[in-house]
């Protein structure tokens, strides 16, 4: 028994299209791995790994699980349409397969079975597959009648703004929109015709059918269907669903270890076409949502990379903050694409062949104010204080002179001018012998974690302060302070410290947890990582910041930045803006009072204090 | 011509209608603060560069505005993007953008 007729021939022609484009961009992008990253794929390929993947594209790319979490109507609009039409081709095959005892079909037969085969009495469970086919099909009707509502308006499905598109994803959109009403269509005028169909094809067709020439619907119906299919799946290496494929490669490649290096891989060309771009990095992004710049978010940013045009507006008009790349449903490493893409066009023309050569005396611990400490001296001045009171050995490298850590030379793309300034401070660290290295700001902690390949560990001053507190070695005291934590970028979303820092400041007074709080954090608005804002627009985002934490419901704003602190108090003269360092002086300060009654101190004195 | 008892240098004097002031006009196209600068020195009180050589931010922004722009970019390399200047600027100057639109401004004019 042979199934045919003209009308497969977009579907066919298309799908192959698709097949081999996919399979040829697959192939160029694994060959096209550094051997770094192909050893990560050889070694892990035949692991539990790739169970793991399995798993994980299963809960993304079927069920949407990030999608979910982000808002439900958005997660089940997705959901029926990648889950329900996956179910719809695998039941579909299931049932010519049953149907055709075993015999293996070409891939339209399942897709336009209703048109070839009438009469199903043969078919073993008939009832349920007409029903559970039927069922199927309503429920991704019910995903696209979602996508048709979002289009309209966005807000219901917890998008406030999304993705303005090129004109081939809306006509790709178009054609995946028409194919599931056209496939209703073309069953229902079949069922009317001729019988077939579940509970709702059937009683859709029965319905239709005393209505005038029906039957010349029929024809045309079928080939319509047959050439949305087709349509799409030219469309999809153009355009955003080209990310329906990309993403599986990209959950199993990430699975296996790969990550962004720090120059454009073809790891990087996988990102860029997993990105569906949904949008949701646009709402999440302050320059958006407190600025209304909206278009430079990563969903722009990584397209216009894709298609090789990413101006510099592009590039440059981001914070790094890396809200996004927890935002993102797809995981993508949007920050450091962005950051890589700064170091392909650096601004050139730094010469620094005046920084001298510094020395400091010898010390246990080697600690680093860095610039932003020259203008928070209270911070220093605090921090050194506790390290006296818990007895700590150290030498306090940039005292007289503070060579920059080359962090925003490299935010900024000029790598080769932070690698420069990098080794000058590098030899001044080793020069000290020290065990560890312990800096206040953030900024500088990341580059001498991430870039600077020293033999010794560094450490944040809260990390540091913590294990002194929880050892006993440092004794403080907890007031009845209510406190609220903002998370630094680069110390949380940087460099994943959230835990440190608010375990220390519970031995100073008492957290106030609030819901923006670690991967969700906003930026205090001071990044160095953007230079197109204004102060105006820095202290407009940080209020808000200030806002989101609770800020006026407190005794003091505690940060762990010393760029936050600025940021924050240059936009806000209401609140006690401190760095930990500072509230636990007076954590330590209780400990030599507490015989003495305890003297309230207000938030609006201790302010003018520091 | 009057005298006042003392005469300029003639290196000092700055022909401004014959001056190249196409940098001054890109970069208070693209970055207007520019023009708030009351050239009061703070940027260079407290410069992390300046601490180990001379470089005025300052001085960089007269530069531009007599249009001494070899000058300027070079004084412009010497700076290492901390950022200190921008949060102690008191009239809200936008410092490291001048600076990253002076680097550019070398890399596209000849």
């Amino acid at each position: 028994m042979s199934y045919y007729h003209h009308f497969v021939i977009p579907f066919t022609a298309g799908l192959l299209f698709l097949v081999i484009v996919v399979a040829a961009k697959w192939i160029i992008w694994i060959k096209g791995l550094n051997n770094q990253q192909k050893r990560q794929v050889k070694g892990n390929i035949f692991t539990k790994k790739s169970l793991l993947a399995t798993w994980e594209v299963l809960a993304e790319s079927l069920f949407h699980r990030k999608v979910f979490k982000k808002n439900f109507l958005l997660g089940y609009m997705h959901m029926s349409l990648a889950l329900g039409w996956f179910l719809l081709i695998a039941m579909g095959n299931l049932e010519t397969r049953i149907f055709t005892h075993g015999q293996l079909n070409p891939p339209y037969v399942p897709i336009f079975f209703e048109f070839f085969e009438h009469d199903l009495s043969t078919l073993r469970y008939k009832e349920i597959f007409t029903f559970v086919m039927d069922f199927l099909l309503l429920f991704v009707l019910s995903g696209v009648a979602l996508a048709y509502f979002k289009r309209a308006t966005s807000k219901p499905l917890g998008m406030k703004q999304a993705t303005k598109h090129a004109f081939v994803d809306k006509l790709a959109l178009t054609s995946l929109w028409l194919i599931f009403p056209l496939r209703l269509a073309a069953e229902s005028v079949t069922a009317g015709l001729y019988g077939t169909g579940g509970f709702f094809t059937r009683w859709l067709g029965e319905a239709i059918a005393p209505l005038p020439a029906i039957d010349m619907l029929y024809y045309p119906l079928w080939w319509a269907y047959s050439l949305s299919l087709g349509l799409f799946f030219i469309s999809v290496p153009f355009t955003r669903y080209m990310h329906i494929p990309t993403e599986t490669l990209l959950i199993f490649l990430r699975k296996y270890g790969i990550k962004e290096t720090e120059k454009h891989t073809s790891y990087t060309q996988v990102e860029l076409n997993a990105c569906s771009r949904c949008g949701i990095c646009i709402d999440s992004c302050q320059l958006s949502s407190e600025l209304g710049i909206s278009s430079s978010q990563s969903t722009y940013f990584l397209k216009s990379l894709r298609d090789k045009k990413a101006t510099d507006y592009l590039t440059e008009t981001c914070m790094l903050c890396g809200r996004c790349d927890y935002s993102c449903p797809v995981g993508i490493e949007n920050s450091t694409i962005r950051l890589n893409q700064r170091r392909e066009s650096p601004a050139t023309g730094t010469s620094f062949g005046y920084v001298p050569a510094i020395e400091a005396s010898k010390g246990k611990i080697a600690f680093f104010a860095g610039c932003m400490g020259q203008l928070t001296p209270s911070v220093t001045r605090a921090t050194l204080a506790l390290f006296d009171a818990a007895d700590v050995e150290y030498t306090h490298i940039d005292k007289d002179a503070t060579i920059c850590c080359g962090r925003p030379l490299q935010v900024n793309g000029e790598e080769n001018a932070a690698r420069e300034l990098a080794q000058k401070n590098k030899q001044l660290i080793e020069g000290t012998g020290a065990e560890a290295l312990v800096t206040t700001c953030p900024i500088c902690a990341r580059i001498f974690a991430e870039s600077y390949e020293l033999s010794i560990p560094v450490y944040h001053h809260t990390q540091f302060l913590y294990q002194l507190a929880a050892s006993g070695q440092l004794k403080l005291a907890p007031s009845n302070n209510l406190i609220t934590y903002h998370d630094p970028c680069e110390l949380g979303r940087g460099l994943g410290v959230y835990d440190e820092p608010r375990e220390l400041l519970k031995f100073a007074g008492n957290l106030v947890e609030v819901k923006s709080s670690k991967t969700n954090s906003l930026c205090c608005g001071g990044s160095l990582a953007i230079t197109s804002i204004n102060q105006q627009q820095r202290n407009q985002m940080a209020r808000k910041t200030l806002q989101s934490i609770g800020a006026n419901d407190v005794d003091f704003v505690a940060t762990a930045c010393p760029l936050c602190k600025k940021t924050f108090t240059a936009a806000s003269d209401e609140n006690a803006i401190l760095d930990i360092s500072e509230i636990l002086v007076k954590a330590f300060a209780n400990t030599k009072q507490s015989s003495k009654p305890e003297q309230k101190q207000t938030a609006k004195e201790t302010s003018t204090v520091n | 011509m009057i005298d006042f008892g003392f005469t300029p240098f003639a290196a000092g004097v700055t022909d401004l209608d014959k001056a190249n002031l196409s940098l001054a006009k890109q970069i208070t196209e693209h970055e207007p603060s520019f023009n708030l600068c009351i050239s009061c020195g703070s940027c260079s009180a407290t410069c992390t560069a300046g601490q180990f050589t001379k470089f005025s931010f300052r001085v960089m922004c007269h530069q531009i505005r007599k249009g001494n722009t070899t000058l300027a970019i070079e004084e412009a390399s010497k700076c290492m993007l901390c950022g200190k200047c921008t949060l102690i600027c008191p009239r809200n100057v936008n410092t490291r953008n001048i600076i990253r639109l002076v680097r550019k401004a070398q890399t596209t004019t000849p």
